[in-house]
């Protein structure tokens, strides 16, 4: 038999008294898609609508930079940053030169890791499915009939 | 590149994470139970003394629940850490330790770690540098999720893969890890008791013999 554990809602926020503040970085939006859904094949980059948008420092360290660029999707990068409001700060294309460049490669670090969504929805652009951020944690549960093979 | 930072020794992160709150009502059908502070510290002290998967790292960790493996990562230095949980409810715990412990490099989403690794989704494909997982087991009509979790991992990483299975499913393992064209090397057998986590259980003890196995894939030594 299986034996169900009652859940019940625990005062845990008696703890840490205060919202605990969670947030979605621009690195990790730059690898969530809609694809996971059944029939969407276009579901890169998500549209981020953001509510509430903050900048937290994290310590720089440039090669940790230059090895996650040649992982991350620049245009979907170049993309959120705009949507966040820190789009000017970011070239439309990424070149050649980057690595030399400190002054780019810390504005890089910011997009990347500094920049933080805390309140928000990711958009599906082929399906306008909303994918809610919650506290900032994005929520990509699906339901049913969107599970594929 | 080598960091400079001297590497905490295996005891004293395990007293931080002593620290790392648990699951205060655990749901069975999920197999939530923490991963202990000893042997957390022990895989974690492993994966970056001796094969330095960690420092400057890029890791994910499957089934973060509340977060001692992602927590005790980034004190040995990982810079960015995501944390993949089903389970709401197990994120707002693994939140709360992150503020305590003030560590604004871990990410947390929600999801099921099964769909997100569909070919479609190349995403998240070979994104990080190591997969940290203590993935369920498989024991409450979830059959074969340890292996699912294996595959996600396999995929999101680029280099290794560091997981918990049940001892007994070893040969079983080995040889999907075979099957896939992976290198796996257990590395320890550990002892899960999880009598004081499911208070409701009717056996004294439940004692459960524990693999803990590096799977690598088999590319040229990565360059940093």
């Amino acid at each position: 038999t299986i034996e169900w554990c009652k859940f019940q809602l625990t005062a845990r926020s008696l703890k840490t008294p205060g919202k605990v503040q969670k947030t979605m970085k621009l690195l990790t939006h730059n690898m969530l898609t809609s694809n996971i859904i059944k029939g969407v094949t276009k579901g890169f980059p998500l549209k981020i609508v953001a509510k509430k948008v903050e900048v937290k420092e994290v310590d720089y360290n440039a090669a940790f930079i230059i090895k996650t660029l040649s992982r991350v999707d620049w245009p979907a990068l170049h993309q959120a940053a705009i949507e966040v409001g820190h789009g000017e700060e970011l070239p439309d294309e990424l070149g050649e030169d980057f690595k030399e460049n400190d002054t780019l490669l810390k504005k890089i670090h910011n997009a990347l890791l500094q920049v933080e969504v805390i309140d928000g929805d990711l958009v599906c652009p082929e399906s306008g499915r909303t994918f809610p951020i919650s506290n900032g944690i994005p929520n990509m549960l699906l339901l049913e009939h969107e599970v594929g093979n | 590149m080598a960091s400079s930072m001297k590497m905490m020794k295996r005891k004293e992160l395990e007293g931080h994470l002593q620290d790392v709150d648990v699951f205060e009502k655990p749901k069975v059908k999920l197999e939530q139970y923490p991963t202990t502070p000893h042997i957390a510290a022990c895989m974690l002290h492993t994966m970056c003394s001796t094969f330095d998967d960690l420092t400057d790292k890029c890791v994910v960790d499957l089934g973060v629940g509340c977060g001692v493996l992602s927590i005790g990562a980034t004190m040995l230095g990982a810079r960015y850490v995501l944390g993949i949980d089903v389970d709401e409810d197990a994120l707002d715990i693994c939140s709360s330790n992150l503020e305590n412990f003030e560590m604004n490099t871990v990410n947390l989403l929600v999801a099921d770690v099964r769909h997100l690794v569909s070919p479609q989704c190349l995403h998240l494909h070979k994104k990080f540098d190591t997969v940290v997982m203590n993935p369920p087991f498989g024991t409450k009509h979830n059959q074969g999720i340890d292996v699912e979790f294996l595959k996600a991992g396999l995929l999101l990483s680029r280099h290794a893969v560091y997981s918990l299975h049940k001892t007994s499913t070893r040969e079983h393992i080995l040889k999907k890890a075979s099957d896939w064209g992976v290198e796996a090397k257990v590395l320890a057998e550990l002892r899960f008791d999880l009598a004081n986590t499911f208070k409701f259980h009717k056996k004294t003890a439940v004692d459960i013999q524990v693999d803990f196995i590096r799977f690598s894939h088999k590319i040229a030594a990565h360059t940093l």
